[in-house]
């Protein structure tokens, strides 16, 4: 066990992208996805001589609602800076950022690991700041080109303090970051698109070591919650090698390669810049009132911590249920909807039904199900939110009512949500329309087995010979007569008796 | 019929009374800028085409029913730091010597929208790094009054371009005197605004936080005039302050005002004869009712060098963006990414500014950082509170507004007690943000040789208000020029052989 004495220290430092409709420090449109380059820009953006900039408030008000998700304190003042480097993707040769007055400092957000540990994640600091444009070197041309669409994008850069220990932390810590960043509206945080970004900064404490390792090694370029934990356990294994043969790794920047999957040296500290940092003279300090952090408080939903919580209370799904459920923030809104839908039937059902809590128990895991399953999947293919779908809370209700009720196969429930999904409209009518009533009559399905019976009398004699399968086959038979709208449980009854 | 020094209420009369058209109006100026700016290279640019066509516009807004803006149909000159679309805007430098602006600065947007006609762009030290005009990248600009003189500056261009009547006013910048001074060396009025009531925006920044776009005149009334139009908080500009801006005209008398004279702004060194002629001009202020209060501002010999620290740390950083990149003067020699900056740069900046870039990058340095700016910046609150209170005293503050009449051009630098008198008379009040009026009050020999200037040369009264104080600046600026004649003498026409 000598290994786990070397152990890892990580912090992470996290941007993400504040979906505003105009540019942190300006009023040229904030889109991304653009296709055509250089069309998301004015005066501001491409720093021309004499141009101001002017804060964004909807970029300030998502800042400090971040902060308070993030459990931070969001102090009276904050004032932005001046960060200088040279570099064509940035227009003023500085970016506006925060220094030591950050917008939100000192929270924490909590984990549970995959063994059930729950972990509070100490947060040192959350600060704005402007993103850079992209810099295009097209292949074989002796000259690169500068796109400063993205350049001005709110920023919100997140940082932690050193106390990430394993690639497994570091990975729960940006998904539930992702999910309180959607679910305070404040960005999509799409580690794939580039509105999250994570450079985890990561050393090998020697066992006994007091204090943080005398390096850190920053990795950039990591594009996906996988290569953040790849490239973080790449690191701590390297690292650990390297300071069991006695070395203390360089304190340098790492890129994450996807290609050799390993990381890979980028450049080295020694020739850090100097940032030159100036109290932004442009702009005065922004202050906070006690009664605007309220308000930004009261504008706070149900955060996914809280809501994990009250799901596993009021509905009893299983965790893995939950967590898919709570992955998707509109997905939960639809999903309370129709079970508030099916609360309110049960309650207006005779008193033996609503008296049964594992009927309503089997109900909501249905109703999780289709949200989970069938719905998501075609809601995904069109990148929809359940909210612009055609199938109402109420409609999805009643289909459970109806599966619930044998009034449809579960394959034909298949068939009528599909039709409720492309055209809409009452899963009764829909099921009357495709004709997909299931047969529960019993007279109906006890002439069908009959025939069956007398058609089929090799495998009768089989099945009374001890051959289970010969069973399965005259179920099929009696199916294919009643054109699969049989109720199968019973189908299976009504045969069974008829051979005894 | 002349009309190059009228005051712009007399200009409004004739052309509201179509005495006149805006047409002949700007082809009268162009012609004389045409005829004289080759000896005074008060300007950069001229305009003449845009210039026509905007008046064209005024006179038909002047032919239409309705009242007309105070300043329609008025021609005007901008220092060429005022961004300008599609007319060049260089800032007399070599980086931006082919720069047209896509967009124009607010204080060019409010007077658009009085139809004002732009007439030219005006020479200034490069990026106002000076206070000669000699800096520029075009040449030195002349004094009209001696040609053999510098017009002071940074907004030299513009004070000499008023001083001539080659326009009836000018918008120039002051960061650290930039206006007082050569208003007072050209001899024409000139108002340096509160920090934040003139927007900033599309005015190429200098020093962020001491920058205050104002303006030179035939008058304060004119000036007056101008404040009215100019001022207002700007959304473009989160420094601007949201102040009412509706200043009386009517000239009042005195009583009751008082007038504070600093002692450490009537030190040994300066030219006597400036001394004595800003001493008169109190005395005619006491006969116009105000009383004169001695005061002490012991902070005062503190302010040159906290601007020494403060002033390059922002200039270098506003300077950061000229990088090749993007738009301006870009090196033909660059092998990699490196040189482009490095060439660029030390070929595109004139030598002051790659000082004051040095100097600034090194007060930021890590390390340098508590050590200069940030100490700079607490003494810099020291000068401040004590204005604040030397204001609870006193109305205005009066002084010279430069310690002497223009210099020998070449030869500013000969002087350096001149210079460093200079700073200790505007720089103090510049770092507070305080508004200042510069108004003629006199002429004085000069020092250093002969004038053909009959009178001597122009010298100026500075009167400093505190925050927010313009009202008072104005009624004592007012009531000054309506008892004296100072700002109605001109340079003598310079002959065109």
């Amino acid at each position: 066990m000598e290994n786990a004495e070397y152990k890892p220290v990580i912090g992470l430092e996290v941007h993400i992208q504040l979906k505003t409709k105009s540019k942190m420090f300006g009023m040229a449109p904030n889109k991304l996805d653009m296709t055509e380059p250089n069309v998301n820009i004015d005066e501001v953006v491409t720093a021309q001589p004499g141009s101001l900039p002017v804060a964004n408030k909807e970029a300030i008000r998502l800042a400090a609602k971040m902060g308070l998700a993030l459990n931070c304190t969001i102090d009276e003042w904050s004032k932005f800076d001046r960060k200088h480097y040279f570099y064509p993707d940035l227009p003023k040769g500085y970016q506006i950022s925060q220094l030591d007055q950050p917008i939100a400092k000192e929270g924490w957000l909590e984990i549970t690991k995959s063994d059930g540990a729950v972990k509070k994640i100490a947060i040192q600091r959350a600060h704005l700041e402007e993103d850079a444009g992209k810099n295009i070197h097209p292949d074989g041309l002796p000259y690169s080109l500068v796109d400063y669409n993205r350049a001005g994008t709110p920023l919100l850069e997140i940082v932690t303090h050193p106390c990430i220990e394993s690639a497994e932390e570091a990975r729960k810590y940006l998904e539930e970051l992702q999910r309180i960043a959607r679910y305070v509206g404040a960005s999509d945080a799409d580690m794939e698109k580039g509105s999250m970004r994570c450079e985890p900064s990561i050393s090998v404490r020697l066992p006994g070591e007091v204090g943080l390792p005398p390096y850190k090694c920053e990795v950039k370029n990591i594009n996906s919650f996988k290569f953040v934990e790849q490239a973080i356990k790449y690191e701590i294994e390297r690292q650990t090698e390297m300071r069991k043969e006695g070395l203390v790794p360089k304190q340098v920047t790492m890129g994450w390669n996807e290609k050799l999957n390993q990381t890979v040296e980028q450049r080295s500290k020694e020739e850090a810049n100097d940032y030159r940092y100036l109290p932004e003279p442009d702009l005065p300090p922004l202050q906070f009132t006690s009664e605007y952090i309220e308000e930004l408080r009261g504008e706070l939903p149900e955060l996914p911590a809280a809501k994990r919580k009250r799901f596993r209370e009021e509905y009893g799904l299983p965790d893995a249920d939950i967590e898919n459920l709570i992955n998707w923030k509109e997905l939960t809104y639809y999903f309370e909807n129709v079970v508030s839908e099916l609360d309110a039937w049960i309650l207006s059902a005779p008193a033996e039904l609503s008296g049964k809590t594992d009927k309503r128990g089997k109900l909501i895991k249905s109703v999780a199900n289709w949200c989970l399953q069938d719905f998501s999947a075609m809601l995904n293919v069109e990148h929809k939110n359940p909210d612009e779908s055609l199938v109402t809370p109420e409609n999805l209700a009643e289909l459970v009512k109806l599966i619930d009720d044998g009034k449809i196969s579960s394959s034909a429930a298949k068939q009528v949500f599909r039709a409720m999904y492309e055209r809409g409209g009452d899963p009764s009518e829909i099921v009357g329309d495709l004709g997909l009533e299931q047969v529960s009559d019993e007279g109906a399905i006890a002439s069908v087995i009959d025939v069956v019976i007398a058609n089929n009398e090799k495998a009768v004699t089989d099945y009374k010979a001890g051959l289970e399968k010969s069973f399965g086959f005259l179920v099929g038979q009696a199916m294919k007569e009643l054109k699969g709208k049989g109720n199968p449980n019973l189908v299976n009854e009504l045969l069974r008796n008829k051979l005894k | 019929m002349k009309f190059e020094h009228l005051e712009l209420s007399e200009l409004r009369e004739k052309l509201d009374k179509k005495e006149i058209t805006s047409v002949q109006l700007t082809e009268y100026f162009l012609a004389r800028i045409e005829k004289l700016n080759p000896e005074l290279n008060a300007f950069v640019t001229i305009c003449r085409d845009e210039a026509l066509s905007q008046a064209r516009v005024a006179d038909d807004y002047i032919n239409s029913p309705g009242e007309n803006p105070p300043l329609c149909g008025i021609p005007f000159s901008a220092k060429d730091l005022f961004c300008t679309v599609g007319v060049r805007t260089t800032a007399s430098s070599k980086i931006l010597d082919q720069y047209i602006p896509p967009y124009d600065s607010t204080v060019i947007v409010k007077l658009k929208e009085q139809k004002a006609v732009l007439v030219g762009k005006t020479n200034l030290d490069q990026f106002a790094h000076g206070s000669s005009t000699e800096t520029s990248y075009y040449g030195p600009t002349k004094n009209p009054w001696d040609t053999s003189r510098i017009p002071g500056g940074s907004s030299g261009g513009s004070a000499a371009s008023v001083a001539a009547g080659m326009v009836p006013f000018a918008l120039g910048t002051e960061t650290g005197g930039s206006i007082r001074q050569p208003s007072s060396l050209c001899g024409v009025s000139g108002w340096k605004p509160t920090y934040g009531r003139v927007s900033r925006f599309g005015v190429i920044a200098m020093a962020s936080s001491l920058d205050s776009p104002g303006a030179h005149g035939k008058s304060v009334k004119d000036l007056v005039s101008l404040a009215n139009i100019m001022s207002g908080v700007d959304l473009k500009d989160s420094t601007t302050g949201d102040r009412i801006s509706d200043f009386r005209l009517q000239i009042a008398d005195l009583k009751g005002v008082r007038v504070g004279v600093p002692k450490q702004y009537f030190v040994d060194g300066m030219q006597e004869e400036v001394r004595e002629r800003v001493i008169e001009a109190t005395k005619e202020l006491e006969r116009l009712g105000a009383e004169l209060v001695e005061v002490d501002l012991p902070h005062t010999k503190y302010g040159s060098l906290v601007y020494a620290i403060v002033a390059p740390a922002e200039i270098a950083s506003n300077l950061s963006r000229y990088d090749g990149i993007r738009y301006g003067y870009v090196t033909s020699e660059a092998k990699n990414l490196l040189e482009v900056y490095e060439k660029s740069r030390s070929e595109g900046f004139g030598d002051e500014a790659k000082r004051r870039i040095m100097t600034g990058t090194y007060v930021l340095s890590a390390g340098y950082y508590d050590a200069y700016y940030k100490r700079a910046q607490k003494v810099r609150r020291f000068i401040i509170n004590e204005f604040a209170e030397v204001f609870k005293k006193v109305d205005v503050l009066v002084a010279p507004s430069s310690p002497n009449v223009a210099v020998t051009l070449g030869k500013a630098a000969d002087d350096p007690l001149f210079g460093y008198i200079a700073d200790q008379l505007n720089i103090p009040s510049s770092l507070a943000g305080l508004p200042a009026l510069s108004v003629p009050c006199g002429f004085a020999r000069p020092q250093d040789g002969v004038t053909p200037s009959v009178d001597g040369l122009p010298v100026g009264l500075q009167i400093i208000g505190p925050q927010w104080g313009e009202q008072k600046i104005f009624d004592v600026g007012l009531a000054y020029q309506s008892a004296t004649d100072w700002h109605k003498k001109h340079p003598t026409e310079i002959s065109n052989s």
